[in-house]
């Protein structure tokens, strides 16, 4: 496994006091939370964020983190050392699991575990919940609430799709250490979702104690932004390039939309930026979206000289200055 | 070839997905008096016209975030509520940007 420098990871000194490790803590977080940051890896340096302020928030977790000695390397090959196991309990930490590539930043690394035990702790927001105890007086919790994320092509939203998803189940040894098994799930994504959407499969979240039920999965659907066509909410919009005196005397042409090509009338005397709805061609469901199609009027560049004298006789005929509106 | 597994389906947490008061405390760990809470800062809006609490399944996903946001950055009910909106704000602002300039 990998030696994770805690001191790094939070831009803070060795000996910085719990006030710093808390300012840097709260500066990243702000950074990196998955659900405000924009960064593009942001759920990722979140997840070291949050494990090294697990560490070094925690005086005695972090005191046998530094009795490993300052001589280690960010990413060095590591084993901890004779004697470490038993440190600490591992039924008790904070460490629960999230999916891979969720988006809850419980899943700690390898070398956290290793040092510090896992647990299985925290509902959906982090909290010991749900636990009961059984009718035979043994002790028995729901399972975990799990999160991942997909993301899927706008094709397959819109017609819906089968997905394969990799989660990992945190599971127990027989010496009551923490580990994580992968587990491979095929979801079925259902027409018509919409960006950002969570689906709740239940019971297929961390087995629960005891006999106890398991945890949900909530899996938060992101769609690939498109080529062509963009989406707002059950809308599809798309930009489609017509020429001139399609423009000008109005014409039936042909447009893609997400469920095959359909035919468009082009009002005459239309113009750039204009819109036209095709009702109920965006993403299905009960209240089916519509399909926006923006006209984009492009001219032809002459490449030749009729073809440069028909523009002559055009600025010729037609008085129009399109500037007209900005007063020159 | 990967081994083809036997599919599952789930809930897509949508306006048309109600969870009663209890389901929602069952769902997120809450007693009645935070989730209480949670109403009266307007992270969760109950549905109109019934005659008991009910919620749509996106105020699930506010609840989920909400709480991310205390145990993450101690934000407290009435920070995670204005969170929410300015978040729903930016998402606004960015799907109206990607229509202008894409």
């Amino acid at each position: 496994m990998e030696y994770k420098d805690y001191y790094k990871t939070l831009g803070v000194s060795r000996d910085a006091d719990k006030d710093a490790i808390k300012r840097a803590y709260r500066k990243l977080a702000h950074k990196y939370h998955p659900d405000v940051s924009k960064e593009p890896d942001a759920e990722e340096r979140f997840k070291e964020v949050k494990e090294a302020y697990e560490v070094l928030s925690d005086p005695e977790k972090r005191a046998a983190y530094d009795q490993l000695g300052s001589g280690w390397r960010q990413g060095q090959s590591f084993e901890p050392p004779p004697g470490w196991e038993g440190h600490f309990d591992s039924g008790g930490g904070s460490a629960g699991a999230s999916g891979l590539g969720g988006m809850g930043p419980e899943e700690f690394s390898e070398f956290f575990e290793n040092l510090f035990g896992g647990g299985l702790g925290g509902g959906f927001g982090g909290r010991a919940r749900g636990s009961a105890w059984g009718g035979g007086g043994g002790f028995s919790a729901r399972g975990e609430d799990q999160h991942a994320r997909i993301e899927i092509a706008l094709e397959a939203a819109f017609h819906g799709d089968q997905q394969r998803i990799q989660v990992s189940v945190p599971e127990m040894d027989g010496q009551g250490r923490v580990f994580h098994r992968p587990h491979s799930l095929d979801v079925t994504i259902p027409a018509g979702i919409r960006d950002g959407q969570q689906i709740r499969l239940a019971g297929q979240g961390s087995p629960g104690l005891g006999g106890g039920p398991a945890g949900d999965l909530y899996l938060e659907v992101n769609i690939r932004p498109h080529r062509h066509f963009r989406l707002d909410g059950r809308d599809v919009y798309l930009d489609l390039p017509i020429a001139p005196w399609e423009a000008a005397l109005g014409e039936k042409v042909r447009v893609p939309t997400l469920g095959g090509a359909v035919n468009l009338t082009i009002p005459a005397g239309a113009q750039s930026g204009q819109k036209l709805r095709l009702k109920g061609r965006g993403l299905p469901g009960s209240h089916a979206g519509d399909q926006y199609v923006v006209l984009q009027i492009h001219a032809p560049k002459p490449e030749n000289e009729e073809q440069t004298e028909l523009y002559r006789r055009m600025a010729a005929s037609l008085s129009f200055n399109p500037r007209a509106s900005l007063g020159v | 070839m990967a081994k083809s597994l036997q599919p599952i389906s789930g809930v897509v947490l949508d306006e048309a997905t109600v969870y009663t008061l209890s389901e929602l405390g069952r769902a997120s760990g809450l007693g009645a008096d935070d989730l209480l809470a949670m109403v009266e800062v307007g992270i969760l809006e109950p549905l109109p016209e019934r005659s008991r609490w009910c919620f749509s399944g996106t105020s699930v996903t506010r609840l989920q975030t909400a709480l991310r946001l205390r145990r993450d950055l101690g934000v407290n009910p009435e920070g995670a509520a204005l969170v929410l909106d300015l978040l729903e704000e930016v998402r606004r602002l960015r799907s109206l940007e990607r229509q202008l300039f894409d």
